[in-house]
């Protein structure tokens, strides 16, 4: 790297595209989200209300990303059919 | 942005625009700042203050959200979004990108009225979503001109002399409107159909500004449980305490009517800032609250 190099072209400065894969907000969990796929209707309210956008969307029901829920438990209050229950971590 | 939006939940699109924020957990903002750049799509640009969304967002090397965005000064939200209106006008892009100030309650209600109230007297084509969590959040609980009477923030800490907020909510969806603009609306996270046709509506405004204030409860800062969220915003609503409304075309509309308003203890019993109040001073601001009621309608 020459110290010619302009900041702008960002040679001297790493950059990352936008959104955040490096600080992985998980562990900061109590409560773990589970999912009974069974009582799932797939409403998407809990898609809508998550306000870490840490559930994904699938063909019949949704899926939970553990790297980004902080354990909220919004998806649990909110569920219209029980099917989330909020699991203590490391049971 | 032109076109009919889809509001239904199945057609919103699957990419999360803002994803790894450190925003406490249960963050009524986020839920917010997710839907809205969920529906204003990636061909928007930002301009953010000094925020919870700013604390917590914009970090080196990274930021969460995935829009171009500018960070600002307090007061400059607004006249940062008119700057970029007004390079995106030369530049003949006008149409294409919707810029964005985003602004938490303080920086809209307090500092920054001034520059958004001067960007409205302009006209320039911004949309500013104000998203209200009704005091300072992010610096420790300081009361804004957004705080309810009666709430405790570190500012207004209460004690034998009751030193509690004593000053009603500033009433930010009249003080907008009055300076004429083609749209302004309140709204809730705990309703996103009604958030997301407003913001669609904003979005879609082409000659002036548009103004959407939301509703975002904050765990730390009122003081319940983090998975509460979205129920206390809906018993906000339900209590009659915030109203969603609209001003469009020269005229103000309750877009939810409440037939039997629930009872305010409902909404103020699960908050901590608000655990001081008795049972009469419950009553006077149920009160408080009819008298709106009567006078909007």
């Amino acid at each position: 790297m020459s110290p010619a190099q302009p900041l702008h072209q960002g040679r001297l400065i790493p950059h990352f595209p936008g959104g955040t894969v490096r600080q992985k907000t998980g562990s900061w969990r109590i409560f773990r989200p589970v999912l009974d796929v069974e009582k799932c209707n797939n409403c998407l309210l809990c898609w809508i209300f998550c306000p870490d956008g840490a559930i994904d969307r699938e063909e019949k029901w949704v899926t939970i990303g553990l790297d980004f829920c902080k354990g909220c438990g919004i998806c649990e209050n909110e569920c219209p059919t029980d099917a989330i229950t909020m699991v203590k971590e490391g049971k | 942005m032109s076109g009919v939006i889809s509001v239904r939940p199945k057609d919103l699109p699957f990419d999360e625009s803002v994803v790894g924020h450190l925003g406490c957990s249960g963050c009524g903002a986020f839920v917010a700042v997710r839907l809205a750049l969920k529906i204003l799509g990636d061909q928007t640009m930002l301009a953010i203050p000094a925020c919870c969304v700013l604390a917590t967002t914009c970090f080196y090397p990274q930021v969460p959200l995935k829009v171009p965005t500018l960070m600002t000064a307090f007061p400059a939200t607004a006249a940062t979004a008119s700057g970029i209106a007004a390079g995106l006008r030369h530049l003949g892009k006008k149409k294409e990108i919707t810029v964005v100030g985003l602004a938490g309650d303080g920086g809209t209600a307090d500092i920054g009225i001034q520059a958004l109230s001067g960007a409205l007297d302009r006209g320039d084509q911004i949309l500013y979503i104000c998203y209200d969590n009704e005091a300072y959040m992010n610096t420790g609980v300081q009361r804004s001109g957004a705080t309810p009477k009666g709430a405790r923030t570190t500012t207004t800490p209460g004690g034998q002399r009751g030193m509690w907020e004593s000053s009603p909510k500033k009433d930010l969806l009249s003080i907008v409107a009055a300076h004429g603009i083609p749209y302004a609306a309140t709204s809730c996270i705990s309703f996103p159909q009604d958030f997301m046709q407003k913001l669609a509506k904003a979005a879609q405004v082409e000659d002036g500004p548009s103004f959407i204030h939301v509703l975002a409860p904050c765990p730390p800062g009122w003081g319940y449980a983090s998975e509460k969220t979205i129920e206390l915003g809906k018993l906000a609503v339900e209590a009659g305490v915030f109203i969603l409304r609209e001003w469009e075309n020269g005229e103000m509309k309750v877009t939810r009517k409440l037939r039997k308003r629930k009872p305010l203890a409902e909404y103020l019993k699960p908050q901590a800032r608000f655990r001081h109040l008795t049972d009469e001073e419950i009553k006077a601001m149920e009160e408080e609250i009819a008298r709106a009621w009567e006078t909007i309608s």
